[in-house]
């Protein structure tokens, strides 16, 4: 790790993870009219913390072998506060919010990241 | 970038979404419509969705959604005596298709918010795609 990389921090990660939420909670506000769908998001703090050890995932040798992704570990499913007939387990609201505060803290990273990047820019200009 | 998948899973449900509300339209479009026979008459449609699993992104714990099949209301039409009316039976009866008309237009406001949801979402990702590429600028 070099000492740019350093300066970055723990952003390039959680930026990477942001990411992934998206698609995440994208795909249970997709399903939420769907029979039987479970809603998902992932424990971000464990996630992240799992990116910043750099647990490579298990190599995949064999056909029959299951790839596991570090992020397919941190998946979890949500509890419903309403259960509904039908078993999906999608509300609507409280996915926009999680939607929402993703996007909030993914720009917080974004920000971060701009910061670092002009400092940076800065003492190699030597401004 | 894994930003870009919100673009297709929520792309799969306004597909899904503009498919119900299509049967929708069919639906309403039909109310009222007569028949000499229960066999001949319109009967609502509806979309049955259903996940769509695919491998690539199954891994990453994310999956769209699909309209599995598009199925026939089991109302049984109504049976109604007019005899004087062109379309009657022999024995006077005609058959009218057994639309609710209410239930329809709850339907298509439900499908019409879904639809929004995913289009909110899609412009909240492109957005964030935008500032994304402009890093560091």
């Amino acid at each position: 790790m070099n000492m740019i990389d350093k300066a970055f921090g723990v952003a390039p990660q959680a930026l990477v993870l942001r990411a992934q939420r998206f698609e995440l909670i994208s795909a249970n506000i997709a399903n939420a009219d769907t029979p039987g769908y479970k809603a998902r998001d992932i424990d971000f703090a464990d996630a992240l913390s799992r990116a910043r050890e750099g647990a490579a995932p298990a190599r995949v040798t064999h056909p029959a072998h299951i790839a596991t992704s570090d992020l397919r570990q941190a998946v979890l499913y949500r509890t419903p506060a309403q259960a509904t007939l039908d078993g999906n387990t999608v509300e609507t609201e409280q996915e926009h919010a999680a939607f929402m505060d993703n996007a909030i803290r993914y720009q917080a990273s974004l920000n971060f990241l701009n910061g670092r990047i002009k400092s940076i820019l800065g003492a190699l200009r030597g401004e | 970038m894994s930003l870009f998948n919100v673009f297709e899973i929520s792309g799969t449900a306004l597909t899904a979404q503009s498919v119900r509300l299509n049967t929708i339209a069919s639906n309403l479009a039909n109310a009222g419509v007569v028949g000499s026979s229960p066999d001949e008459v319109y009967r609502a449609r509806y979309p049955v969705f259903s996940t769509a699993l695919d491998a690539a992104r199954a891994d990453r714990g994310t999956a769209g959604v699909r309209v599995e099949e598009i199925v026939e209301s089991t109302v049984e039409p109504r049976k109604e005596y007019v005899p004087g009316h062109p379309m009657a039976d022999e024995e006077g009866y005609i058959y009218r298709a057994s639309i609710n008309s209410v239930e329809e237009m709850a339907n298509m406001i439900s499908a019409s918010r879904s639809y929004q949801s995913s289009v909110e979402a899609m412009n909240t990702t492109k957005q964030l795609i935008m500032r994304t590429l402009s890093m560091g600028s």
